[in-house]
């Protein structure tokens, strides 16, 4: 039972539920208090005190994130105290931070630009700081940019690090006017075992955390006349980018987007929800043919559960953290790498071009995929399979500097070889989204029938919940797949890698056993990835999976097996999932790494 | 060479070592719970560490929170510059604080006491582990179950506030914790804890074999019993004294200065900088309604002659305070390096003189808004030293 709590804030009576922070308290009479360390995903730290209130009677100015209102409390947002307070330390933040915007990657989408804009900060007396240290930038990442000078010690990243991730690669060193945000032995970030999700990119308030920019290099491609520049766009790229662009956040822009992308100059759009479709086929034939090889053949070399492979910060965290099992990772390829693959051999045979003249560039809601295609494995095309990654905030950056009306733009269709998809592709955007499409097409596989849910949404395997179970069960199969009569496939969901971790060690300890997991490093799944738009919150990520889910809704086709361009594919090209073809192009191998 | 006509009354309570602890503990272990903790809150005991909080009233709070476990903790991270008092007191009565620890433990409900000894203390280690050991070998032999261990601090000053030692403890950085809650409600693993001062624990030892009265006896209205100074800087007779609170800063003086004495720094760095010209309206105690200006004190008092500078006093507090802030909050860890390097722009000209005004409203805001005592008592040394030497600060 909880007790209620009256309490007046700028005079204004309210009654709210104990332990109500003060600032909730005020959001409720949309009273706004700033803030730059309190996040909706985070912790409470109350460190940057920016929002501190008045308490009348109390000397002390309370942090409104971090402070429990209690019973006759007087609370003054906006008192000449409170005012000055504010200004200063908005001003000591200022002095300490490399205030240089204009020179910043996050100009015009900083937390704290706009609140010294609000605040007019504009007489800065101050010693400016950075000027009396010496700060490096470390940008040996592919994926991600750290610059210190930028920081400011709101600790977000590393509360994201530790609590979305259970990575802690980012964590706090040294004290007083030394103390900064650090790896282990103040190693590059790409030196440890930093996943390149980019949820610290995402949550980061300033310019101290950025994903490293292609847009220059993509720039210069398009630009080539040599050049034939295809571009991907990855499933949530679709509902995220329409919030850089003036939309509120769960529109779906797909066919603004790919009209953009057009007029950008891309010399083909497609869809890497074609490789979604593709990926099914290849991982769902390889976990049918493990549990035959497990459950039929006894074979000792074959591993449970199968793990999906599609998120490239789950492959990473799973090389550092739990690389004895790294077998039970399905060999596929992530869809983005598939497709870079296939464009410069199957595309390239098709369209009669030379794949050497083939610029291959992908969208992505990622940060982690500029390392993957980065990887010295993504090659077997005989040329980088990937050339550019960018992210959705990128490509709003590029719709930008063209000169594009977003919100003006006609819908277009995708280009054909590799533009074709289905519901089950779209879904990949989604956590649970990679089992829901697997179990629609391998559930028909085995049985010739549909999956048993209303119009195929499989909801057991949908939601937030960071690790959610499934039990399909297999009844009347073919005859070729009589082995699995009355078999329960016991399937595991898990996004963030905080909740991996969880599943990891549960299936570590003998405690669970399953045939199937799908792991997302980003809180979401895709939808809620580092290379998305920021801001980003509970709220946001669910807008983002309703429209995944309405726009699977609406394709004429759900299934991936179902995908015209795909049987074409296996007919003309790959002959037969898991081919020794498909094996060379599409799938790969992975490689322990150190802890530290 | 004292000037006084008037000799500040010595007490000797503390140090005085009767050998006496196991009747104490047997005696005070058949008491009833809430007849301790009525006892000290009549004492009017307050917090010895510096922030004064009645100590009574703190072990009631903890043992009225509904728990199945709670620990008592000894701040033993002594690191107030000029304070060593804490160290003696382990030294030579290391059986006083170990009896007063399993008392609250008894009266709070905690089986596990917790040491948290600075870890420049670590000398002090192994004797007192052989004093722990005797001490839980009595426990055993009267069937009374409680362990004390020692966590060694490892050399910060932030540690010593009561929420940084228990991150601290719990394995975590030393940062300070967000309160409410408070260490009574939420404390060490989240239990309710009692963190008293060492020096705290050993008066409560005080009233346990005297009694509330006799140690009420003592002092002054709001600031009863004795306290120990730490007392160093320019004076004659340095050393560790057992004073009765509420003396005037001017008797101080005239029995512990060397006769040129032109400030007092009264509670450490983070304490408050005395002219000469306050000496006799300062009485040296907690605050209260009839006491006019007094100044609460971790028990150091730094004397300062006229050979001192005090832009050089200061300089050496900011810079303390600019290293051992933890960083996290804003306030304290921009502030302080903005406080120190601003002190220093204006002595070199760069800035002019009014910028200092400028550092008061500064040092204010981060008395307002600091997260905890660290950064919100920067204000105090800062301001009562540059507006009462402001010429030495920019001359």
């Amino acid at each position: 039972m909880s007790e209620k709590i009256n309490l007046t804030i700028n005079g204004i009576p309210l009654r709210v539920d104990q332990n109500t922070t003060i600032l909730e308290a005020a959001e409720e009479l949309s009273i706004k208090i700033p803030t730059l360390c309190h996040h909706k995903d985070l912790c409470v730290a109350g460190n940057c005190r920016v929002c501190v209130v008045e308490e009348v009677g109390v000397k002390k100015l309370p942090a409104a994130c971090a402070t429990p209102v209690h019973e006759g409390m007087e609370i003054l947002t906006n008192s000449l105290k409170v005012r000055n307070s504010r200004k200063n330390i908005i001003e000591l933040l200022l002095s300490e931070h490399n205030a240089d915007c204009t020179k910043c990657y996050k100009n015009g989408n900083c937390e704290l630009q706009t609140l010294a804009a609000e605040y007019k900060i504009i007489n800065q007396e101050f010693i400016h700081l950075p000027d009396t240290k010496c700060y490096t930038i470390d940008e040996f990442s592919p994926s991600i940019i750290k610059d210190d000078s930028r920081c400011i010690r709101c600790q977000r990243c590393v509360r994201t690090c530790a609590e979305i991730q259970g990575v802690s690669a980012l964590t706090v060193g040294y004290k007083g006017d030394h103390m900064k945000i650090t790896t282990f032995f103040e190693k590059p970030i790409a030196d440890v075992v930093c996943t390149n999700c980019g949820q610290c990119v995402n949550h980061c308030p300033t310019g101290a955390l950025i994903e490293k920019n292609y847009i220059e290099e993509v720039w210069e491609a398009i630009a080539d006349p040599k050049m034939h520049v295809v571009v991907q766009t990855a499933p949530a790229v679709r509902i995220g980018l329409g919030e850089e662009l003036g939309f509120e956040p769960g529109s779906r822009v797909t066919g603004k987007m790919v009209s953009a992308l057009k007029r950008l100059g891309f010399d083909a759009v497609l869809d890497t929800d074609f490789t979604a479709d593709l990926t099914i086929l290849e991982e769902g034939t390889e976990l049918l043919t493990r549990l035959k090889k497990v459950l039929v053949d006894k074979d000792p070399d074959t591993h449970l559960p199968l793990a999906t492979s599609c998120s490239p910060g789950w492959i990473k965290y799973i090389e550092h953290m739990y690389p004895e099992y790294l077998q039970n990772l399905s060999t596929c390829k992530s869809p983005q790498q598939m497709f870079g693959a296939l464009v410069k051999t199957y595309y390239a045979k098709e369209r009669n071009i030379d794949p050497a003249n083939i610029v291959s560039v992908s969208i992505m809601p990622c940060t982690a995929k500029k390392f993957e295609a980065n990887r010295p494995e993504m090659h077997d095309s005989g040329y980088r399979d990937v050339d550019f990654v960018i992210t959705t905030r990128e490509l709003a950056i590029m719709i930008k500097q063209a000169g594009i009306e977003f919100t003006h733009l006609p819908e277009e269709h995708y280009d054909k070889i590799m533009g074709d998809s289905t519901g089950a592709g779209v879904i990949f955007g989604a956590t649970g989204g990679v089992m829901e499409a697997a179990l629609r097409t391998a559930y028909e596989i085995v049985t010739g029938r549909e999956v048993p849910f209303e119009n195929l949404n499989i909801t057991p395997v949908r939601g937030m919940d960071g690790v959610r179970e499934a039990t399909i069960k297999i009844e009347n199969p073919l005859p070729d797949w009589s082995f699995l009569d009355g078999a329960e496939l016991n399937c595991a969901i898990a996004h963030g890698l905080v909740n991996a971790k969880d599943l990891m060690d549960s299936i570590k300890s003998g405690k669970k056993s399953y045939h199937f997991v799908e792991v997302m490093a980003c809180p979401g799944g895709c939808l809620g990835g580092g290379g998305q738009p920021i801001p980003t919150s509970p709220e946001i990520r669910q807008k983002r999976m309703e429209a995944i889910y309405a726009e699977d809704m609406d394709m004429p086709l759900r299934k991936s097996h179902d995908n015209p361009e795909v049987v074409h594919l296996y007919e003309s090209f790959l002959e037969k999932p898991n081919s020794e073809k498909a094996h060379h192009l599409l799938h790969t191998k992975y490689v322990p790494r150190q802890r530290f | 060479m004292t000037t006084s006509h008037y000799q500040l009354k010595r007490v000797d309570l503390i140090f005085k070592n009767e050998n006496d602890w196991k009747q104490i503990l047997s005696r005070s272990l058949k008491r009833d719970q809430t007849d301790i903790v009525n006892s000290l809150i009549s004492s009017e005991l307050k917090g010895r560490g510096g922030a004064g909080f009645p100590t009574g009233l703190k072990w009631k709070l903890t043992a009225e929170q509904e728990a199945d476990t709670r620990y008592i903790i000894c701040n033993a991270d002594e690191g107030e510059p000029g304070t060593f008092k804490d160290r003696e007191i382990l030294s030579q009565v290391p059986l006083k604080v170990l009896t007063a620890m399993a008392v609250c433990g008894y009266v709070i409900g905690a089986t596990e006491g917790f040491i948290y000894l600075r870890g420049e203390y670590k000398f002090l280690e192994k004797p007192l582990n052989n004093a722990i050991k005797e001490f839980e070998n009595y426990c055993n032999d009267i069937g009374f179950h409680f362990s004390i261990k020692i966590f060694m601090g490892s050399g910060a000053y932030i540690c010593g506030e009561e929420t940084a030692l228990m991150e601290s403890m719990e394995g975590h950085r030393g940062e300070p914790r967000n309160k409410p809650p408070y260490p009574t409600n939420n404390g060490y693993l989240g239990k309710p804890t009692v963190v008293n001062n060492v020096e705290t624990l050993v008066h409560t030892y005080t009233i346990f074999k005297y009694g509330a009265k006799k140690f009420k006896d003592l002092g002054v209205q709001y600031s009863r019993g004795t306290k120990l100074f730490s007392i160093s800087g320019d004076t004659p007779i340095p050393g560790i004294y057992e004073l009765e609170l509420g003396m005037s800063l001017q008797d101080f003086v005239d029995e512990f200065g060397d006769g040129d004495t032109k400030a007092v720094q009264v509670g450490g760095a983070s304490g408050f900088l005395v002219p000469r010209k306050r000496f006799a309206e300062t009485i040296i105690g907690y605050k209260g309604k009839l006491t006019g200006i007094s100044l609460p004190t971790g028990g150091s008092m730094m004397l300062f002659n006229s050979s001192r500078s005090m832009f050089n006093v200061l300089n050496n507090y900011l810079d303390f305070f600019q290293e051992e802030s933890c960083g996290q909050c804003t306030p304290c860890r921009v502030g302080c390096q903005q406080l120190l390097k601003g002190i220093h722009a204006v002595k070199r000209g760069e800035k002019h003189a009014s910028y200092l005004k400028k550092l008061i409203k500064l040092s204010e805001t981060m008395e307002y808004t600091a997260k905890c005592g660290l950064g919100q008592s920067v204000a105090n040394s800062f301001s009562s030293i540059v507006e009462n030497f402001w010429e030495e600060m920019v001359f």
